[in-house]
Protein backbone atom coordinates (compact mmCIF):
# COMPACT_ATOMS: atom_id res chain seq x y z
CA UNK A 1 0.00 0.00 0.00
CA UNK A 2 2.74 2.38 0.92
CA UNK A 3 4.01 2.07 -2.80
CA UNK A 4 1.31 3.01 -4.31
CA UNK A 5 0.85 5.91 -1.79
CA UNK A 6 4.49 7.18 -2.71
CA UNK A 7 3.58 6.88 -6.38
CA UNK A 8 0.18 9.18 -6.17
CA UNK A 9 2.20 11.77 -4.21
CA UNK A 10 4.58 12.13 -6.64
CA UNK A 11 4.32 15.56 -8.96
CA UNK A 12 5.19 13.77 -11.92
CA UNK A 13 2.84 11.26 -12.11
CA UNK A 14 0.05 13.92 -12.03
CA UNK A 15 1.27 15.71 -14.73
CA UNK A 16 1.45 11.95 -16.65
CA UNK A 17 -2.28 11.71 -15.46
CA UNK A 18 -2.90 14.69 -17.05
CA UNK A 19 -1.14 14.95 -20.05
CA UNK A 20 -2.78 11.61 -20.92
CA UNK A 21 -6.13 12.62 -20.00
CA UNK A 22 -5.82 15.19 -22.41
CA UNK A 23 -4.51 12.76 -24.87
CA UNK A 24 -8.11 10.66 -24.28
CA UNK A 25 -9.79 14.23 -25.19
CA UNK A 26 -8.53 14.79 -28.37
CA UNK A 27 -8.87 10.80 -29.21
CA UNK A 28 -12.87 10.95 -27.81
CA UNK A 29 -12.97 14.89 -29.63
CA UNK A 30 -11.58 13.14 -33.21
CA UNK A 31 -14.07 10.49 -32.99
CA UNK A 32 -16.90 11.69 -32.01
CA UNK A 33 -16.51 14.94 -33.99
CA UNK A 34 -18.48 17.04 -31.50
CA UNK A 35 -17.58 19.99 -30.94
CA UNK A 36 -19.02 20.12 -27.40
CA UNK A 37 -16.36 17.57 -26.48
CA UNK A 38 -14.00 19.72 -25.57
CA UNK A 39 -10.08 18.12 -25.32
CA UNK A 40 -9.85 20.32 -22.26
CA UNK A 41 -12.82 19.85 -20.52
CA UNK A 42 -12.75 16.27 -20.96
CA UNK A 43 -9.23 16.51 -19.93
CA UNK A 44 -10.29 18.21 -16.44
CA UNK A 45 -13.38 16.43 -15.69
CA UNK A 46 -11.01 13.03 -16.28
CA UNK A 47 -8.43 14.40 -13.75
CA UNK A 48 -11.19 15.36 -11.30
CA UNK A 49 -13.04 12.07 -11.55
CA UNK A 50 -9.42 10.59 -10.87
CA UNK A 51 -8.48 12.47 -8.04
CA UNK A 52 -12.25 12.02 -6.35
CA UNK A 53 -12.20 8.31 -6.91
CA UNK A 54 -8.57 7.96 -5.35
CA UNK A 55 -9.55 10.48 -2.69
CA UNK A 56 -6.44 12.44 -3.92
CA UNK A 57 -6.62 16.69 -2.39
CA UNK A 58 -5.96 19.14 -5.02
CA UNK A 59 -2.89 20.15 -3.07
CA UNK A 60 -1.20 17.20 -4.36
CA UNK A 61 -2.53 17.03 -7.77
CA UNK A 62 -0.75 20.95 -8.01
CA UNK A 63 2.41 19.54 -6.76
CA UNK A 64 2.30 18.08 -10.50
CA UNK A 65 -0.09 20.64 -11.79
CA UNK A 66 1.94 23.84 -11.04
CA UNK A 67 4.68 21.93 -13.57
CA UNK A 68 2.08 22.30 -16.07
CA UNK A 69 0.79 25.68 -15.12
CA UNK A 70 4.34 26.56 -14.92
CA UNK A 71 4.46 27.28 -19.01
CA UNK A 72 1.75 29.50 -19.16
CA UNK A 73 4.70 32.39 -18.07
CA UNK A 74 6.41 31.50 -21.27
CA UNK A 75 3.49 31.04 -23.38
CA UNK A 76 2.08 34.23 -22.85
CA UNK A 77 5.57 35.63 -24.03
CA UNK A 78 5.50 33.65 -27.10
CA UNK A 79 2.47 35.23 -28.33
CA UNK A 80 4.25 38.45 -29.46
CA UNK A 81 5.99 36.04 -32.27
CA UNK A 82 2.39 35.89 -34.02
CA UNK A 83 1.40 39.08 -33.29
CA UNK A 84 4.99 40.35 -34.33
CA UNK A 85 4.82 38.75 -37.58
CA UNK A 86 1.37 40.36 -38.29
CA UNK A 87 2.86 44.19 -37.20
CA UNK A 88 1.49 45.40 -40.29
CA UNK A 89 -2.15 44.46 -39.62
CA UNK A 90 -1.72 46.01 -36.64
CA UNK A 91 -0.62 49.03 -37.86
CA UNK A 92 -3.28 49.64 -40.41
CA UNK A 93 -6.05 48.29 -38.24
CA UNK A 94 -5.65 50.08 -34.64
CA UNK A 95 -8.75 52.00 -34.63
CA UNK A 96 -10.85 49.21 -35.52
CA UNK A 97 -8.73 46.93 -33.15
CA UNK A 98 -8.77 48.67 -30.24
CA UNK A 99 -12.27 50.14 -30.62
CA UNK A 100 -13.63 46.88 -30.89
CA UNK A 101 -11.45 45.56 -27.80
CA UNK A 102 -12.81 48.28 -25.79
CA UNK A 103 -16.95 47.81 -26.95
CA UNK A 104 -16.20 43.87 -26.48
CA UNK A 105 -14.34 44.59 -22.88
CA UNK A 106 -17.49 46.78 -21.87
CA UNK A 107 -19.98 44.56 -23.08
CA UNK A 108 -18.41 41.80 -21.03
CA UNK A 109 -18.64 43.53 -17.89
CA UNK A 110 -22.04 45.01 -17.95
CA UNK A 111 -23.62 41.88 -18.93
CA UNK A 112 -22.06 40.08 -16.34
CA UNK A 113 -23.49 42.28 -14.19
CA UNK A 114 -26.82 42.86 -15.61
CA UNK A 115 -27.46 39.04 -15.91
CA UNK A 116 -26.00 38.48 -12.43
CA UNK A 117 -28.39 41.06 -10.96
CA UNK A 118 -31.54 39.64 -13.01
CA UNK A 119 -30.70 35.59 -11.32
CA UNK A 120 -30.73 37.28 -8.40
CA UNK A 121 -27.12 35.14 -7.88
CA UNK A 122 -24.67 36.01 -4.44
CA UNK A 123 -23.30 39.59 -4.50
CA UNK A 124 -19.76 38.27 -4.39
CA UNK A 125 -20.15 35.31 -7.22
CA UNK A 126 -21.54 38.58 -9.76
CA UNK A 127 -18.04 40.38 -9.03
CA UNK A 128 -16.01 37.25 -8.95
CA UNK A 129 -17.46 36.84 -12.71
CA UNK A 130 -16.61 40.30 -13.64
CA UNK A 131 -12.94 39.58 -15.41
CA UNK A 132 -13.94 36.14 -16.78
CA UNK A 133 -13.35 37.05 -20.54
CA UNK A 134 -9.29 37.92 -19.65
CA UNK A 135 -6.40 36.34 -18.91
CA UNK A 136 -5.54 34.62 -15.95
CA UNK A 137 -3.13 36.34 -14.65
CA UNK A 138 -4.84 39.48 -14.76
CA UNK A 139 -8.62 38.41 -14.09
CA UNK A 140 -7.35 37.38 -10.48
CA UNK A 141 -6.27 40.68 -9.78
CA UNK A 142 -9.37 42.50 -10.89
CA UNK A 143 -10.87 39.67 -8.61
CA UNK A 144 -9.20 40.60 -5.86
CA UNK A 145 -9.28 44.21 -6.54
CA UNK A 146 -13.22 44.57 -6.88
CA UNK A 147 -13.70 41.89 -4.15
CA UNK A 148 -14.53 38.83 -6.15
CA UNK A 149 -13.20 35.27 -5.23
CA UNK A 150 -10.18 34.66 -7.36
CA UNK A 151 -10.62 30.84 -7.42
CA UNK A 152 -14.34 31.50 -8.64
CA UNK A 153 -12.42 33.98 -11.20
CA UNK A 154 -9.90 30.74 -12.47
CA UNK A 155 -13.36 28.45 -12.77
CA UNK A 156 -15.18 31.25 -14.94
CA UNK A 157 -11.98 32.14 -17.05
CA UNK A 158 -11.58 28.43 -17.82
CA UNK A 159 -15.07 27.90 -18.53
CA UNK A 160 -15.43 30.83 -20.75
CA UNK A 161 -12.48 29.65 -22.55
CA UNK A 162 -13.48 26.49 -23.21
CA UNK A 163 -17.05 27.85 -24.24
CA UNK A 164 -14.71 30.16 -26.78
CA UNK A 165 -13.03 27.38 -28.36
CA UNK A 166 -15.94 24.92 -28.88
CA UNK A 167 -18.75 27.82 -30.24
CA UNK A 168 -16.49 30.26 -32.21
CA UNK A 169 -16.55 28.45 -35.73
CA UNK A 170 -20.18 28.22 -35.18
CA UNK A 171 -20.49 31.62 -34.42
CA UNK A 172 -18.59 32.97 -37.58
CA UNK A 173 -20.45 30.55 -39.22
CA UNK A 174 -24.08 31.87 -38.17
CA UNK A 175 -22.66 35.92 -38.85
CA UNK A 176 -20.92 34.40 -42.33
CA UNK A 177 -18.37 36.81 -41.81
CA UNK A 178 -15.07 35.78 -43.08
CA UNK A 179 -13.15 38.67 -41.66
CA UNK A 180 -9.83 37.42 -40.16
CA UNK A 181 -9.20 40.41 -37.87
CA UNK A 182 -12.29 40.80 -36.68
CA UNK A 183 -12.58 37.06 -36.11
CA UNK A 184 -9.31 36.96 -34.57
CA UNK A 185 -10.55 40.33 -32.14
CA UNK A 186 -13.32 39.03 -31.24
CA UNK A 187 -11.67 35.18 -30.35
CA UNK A 188 -9.22 36.81 -27.93
CA UNK A 189 -11.28 39.25 -26.22
CA UNK A 190 -14.19 37.08 -25.51
CA UNK A 191 -12.06 33.60 -24.46
CA UNK A 192 -8.27 34.98 -23.79
CA UNK A 193 -5.67 32.23 -24.27
CA UNK A 194 -7.55 29.58 -24.71
CA UNK A 195 -10.17 30.57 -27.31
CA UNK A 196 -6.87 31.72 -29.11
CA UNK A 197 -5.76 28.17 -29.14
CA UNK A 198 -8.96 27.46 -31.46
CA UNK A 199 -7.95 31.23 -33.33
CA UNK A 200 -4.02 29.43 -34.03
CA UNK A 201 -5.97 26.64 -35.67
CA UNK A 202 -8.09 29.01 -38.08
CA UNK A 203 -5.07 31.03 -39.13
CA UNK A 204 -2.14 33.18 -38.71
CA UNK A 205 -4.06 36.31 -39.16
CA UNK A 206 -6.57 35.07 -36.85
CA UNK A 207 -4.24 33.74 -33.73
CA UNK A 208 -2.02 36.95 -33.74
CA UNK A 209 -5.10 39.12 -33.67
CA UNK A 210 -6.57 37.15 -30.71
CA UNK A 211 -3.22 36.81 -29.21
CA UNK A 212 -3.10 40.82 -29.33
CA UNK A 213 -6.12 41.02 -27.69
CA UNK A 214 -5.43 39.16 -24.89
CA UNK A 215 -3.13 41.48 -23.38
CA UNK A 216 -5.38 44.85 -24.39
CA UNK A 217 -8.52 43.27 -23.07
CA UNK A 218 -6.59 42.55 -20.13
CA UNK A 219 -5.61 46.35 -19.42
CA UNK A 220 -8.47 47.50 -20.63
CA UNK A 221 -10.92 45.45 -18.18
CA UNK A 222 -8.18 46.41 -15.32
CA UNK A 223 -9.71 50.03 -16.34
CA UNK A 224 -13.31 49.21 -16.93
CA UNK A 225 -14.18 46.90 -14.83
CA UNK A 226 -14.41 49.41 -11.05
CA UNK A 227 -15.82 51.87 -13.31
CA UNK A 228 -19.04 50.00 -14.42
CA UNK A 229 -19.34 48.68 -11.33
CA UNK A 230 -19.76 51.39 -9.36
CA UNK A 231 -21.87 53.25 -12.08
CA UNK A 232 -24.51 50.12 -11.85
CA UNK A 233 -24.24 50.36 -8.24
CA UNK A 234 -25.40 54.46 -8.51
CA UNK A 235 -28.13 53.83 -10.53
CA UNK B 1 22.08 24.30 -28.89
CA UNK B 2 19.45 26.25 -31.05
CA UNK B 3 16.13 24.76 -28.33
CA UNK B 4 18.20 25.85 -25.44
CA UNK B 5 18.73 29.45 -26.20
CA UNK B 6 15.47 29.61 -27.66
CA UNK B 7 14.28 28.35 -24.15
CA UNK B 8 16.50 31.25 -22.29
CA UNK B 9 15.76 34.21 -24.93
CA UNK B 10 11.95 33.05 -23.91
CA UNK B 11 12.61 32.91 -19.86
CA UNK B 12 14.62 35.97 -19.79
CA UNK B 13 11.46 37.92 -20.99
CA UNK B 14 9.08 36.22 -18.23
CA UNK B 15 12.04 36.98 -15.68
CA UNK B 16 12.23 40.69 -16.86
CA UNK B 17 8.70 41.18 -17.16
CA UNK B 18 8.70 40.22 -13.54
CA UNK B 19 11.29 42.29 -12.31
CA UNK B 20 8.82 44.95 -13.77
CA UNK B 21 5.80 44.32 -11.98
CA UNK B 22 7.00 43.64 -8.72
CA UNK B 23 10.46 45.46 -8.28
CA UNK B 24 9.36 48.29 -9.93
CA UNK B 25 5.58 47.96 -9.35
CA UNK B 26 4.20 48.21 -12.99
CA UNK B 27 0.52 47.25 -12.78
CA UNK B 28 0.62 44.94 -15.77
CA UNK B 29 1.16 40.80 -14.76
CA UNK B 30 4.65 40.02 -15.22
CA UNK B 31 3.91 37.73 -18.06
CA UNK B 32 2.01 40.20 -20.05
CA UNK B 33 5.00 43.17 -19.23
CA UNK B 34 6.96 39.86 -20.54
CA UNK B 35 5.05 39.79 -23.76
CA UNK B 36 5.50 43.11 -23.90
CA UNK B 37 9.43 43.10 -23.66
CA UNK B 38 9.31 40.40 -26.54
CA UNK B 39 7.60 42.48 -28.95
CA UNK B 40 9.73 45.14 -28.66
CA UNK B 41 12.77 42.99 -28.62
CA UNK B 42 11.41 41.59 -31.93
CA UNK B 43 11.13 45.24 -33.00
CA UNK B 44 14.10 46.40 -32.79
CA UNK B 45 16.41 43.45 -33.75
CA UNK B 46 17.33 42.54 -30.26
CA UNK B 47 15.74 38.85 -30.93
CA UNK B 48 15.42 37.68 -34.22
CA UNK B 49 12.59 35.78 -35.32
CA UNK B 50 13.90 32.09 -35.84
CA UNK B 51 15.84 32.76 -32.46
CA UNK B 52 12.20 32.02 -30.78
CA UNK B 53 9.94 31.19 -33.29
CA UNK B 54 10.43 26.92 -33.11
CA UNK B 55 9.59 27.80 -29.29
CA UNK B 56 6.71 29.86 -29.80
CA UNK B 57 5.07 27.67 -32.36
CA UNK B 58 5.30 24.75 -29.65
CA UNK B 59 4.13 26.02 -27.00
CA UNK B 60 1.50 27.92 -28.37
CA UNK B 61 0.02 25.11 -30.18
CA UNK B 62 -0.67 23.39 -26.62
CA UNK B 63 -1.78 25.92 -25.19
CA UNK B 64 -5.29 24.03 -23.87
CA UNK B 65 -2.96 21.58 -21.97
CA UNK B 66 -1.65 24.51 -19.81
CA UNK B 67 -5.24 25.16 -18.72
CA UNK B 68 -5.64 22.04 -16.96
CA UNK B 69 -4.46 22.31 -13.18
CA UNK B 70 -6.64 25.90 -13.80
CA UNK B 71 -9.62 23.62 -14.50
CA UNK B 72 -8.93 21.07 -12.12
CA UNK B 73 -8.43 24.05 -9.08
CA UNK B 74 -12.66 24.15 -9.58
CA UNK B 75 -12.45 21.42 -7.14
CA UNK B 76 -11.68 23.88 -4.53
CA UNK B 77 -14.99 25.65 -4.58
CA UNK B 78 -17.04 23.05 -5.37
CA UNK B 79 -18.72 24.32 -1.94
CA UNK B 80 -19.52 27.41 -2.86
CA UNK B 81 -21.06 26.61 -6.17
CA UNK B 82 -23.52 23.71 -5.30
CA UNK B 83 -26.64 26.06 -5.67
CA UNK B 84 -25.77 28.32 -8.27
CA UNK B 85 -23.47 26.77 -10.51
CA UNK B 86 -25.88 26.37 -13.43
CA UNK B 87 -26.80 29.52 -13.57
CA UNK B 88 -23.14 30.67 -13.65
CA UNK B 89 -22.63 28.31 -16.17
CA UNK B 90 -25.24 29.95 -18.34
CA UNK B 91 -24.26 33.19 -17.66
CA UNK B 92 -20.88 32.43 -18.72
CA UNK B 93 -21.81 30.87 -21.65
CA UNK B 94 -24.43 33.82 -22.85
CA UNK B 95 -21.72 37.02 -22.18
CA UNK B 96 -19.34 34.76 -23.91
CA UNK B 97 -21.22 34.76 -27.51
CA UNK B 98 -22.37 37.84 -27.06
CA UNK B 99 -18.84 39.74 -26.58
CA UNK B 100 -17.97 37.81 -29.04
CA UNK B 101 -20.33 38.86 -31.87
CA UNK B 102 -19.94 42.66 -30.41
CA UNK B 103 -16.48 42.86 -30.56
CA UNK B 104 -16.51 40.84 -34.23
CA UNK B 105 -19.00 43.37 -35.47
CA UNK B 106 -17.38 46.81 -34.46
CA UNK B 107 -14.28 45.63 -36.03
CA UNK B 108 -15.59 44.21 -38.99
CA UNK B 109 -17.86 47.74 -39.42
CA UNK B 110 -15.23 49.70 -38.60
CA UNK B 111 -12.69 48.09 -40.81
CA UNK B 112 -15.43 48.36 -43.56
CA UNK B 113 -16.32 52.20 -42.99
CA UNK B 114 -12.70 53.47 -43.06
CA UNK B 115 -11.81 51.77 -46.22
Amino acid sequence: MDDIDVLLTTPIFWVLISLMAFEIGIWINKKAKISLLNPLLIAIILVILILTFLNIDLETYNQGGQIISFFLGPATVALAVPLYKNRALLKTNGIPILAGITVGSFVSILSVILLSKLFDIEHILGLSLVPKSITTPIGIEVSKQIGGIPEITVAAIVMTGITGAIIAKLVFKVLRLKDSVAIGVAIGTSAHALGTGEAIKMGEVEGAMSGLSIGIAGLVTVILAPLVIRMLSYF
Amino acid sequence: MKWIRQIIILLLMVVLGEILNKVFKIPIPGNIMGMILMLLALQTGLVKLDQVEGISKFLLNHLAILFIPAGVGLLAVTGMLKESWHILVFIAVVTTILVMVMTAYVVHALRRWMT
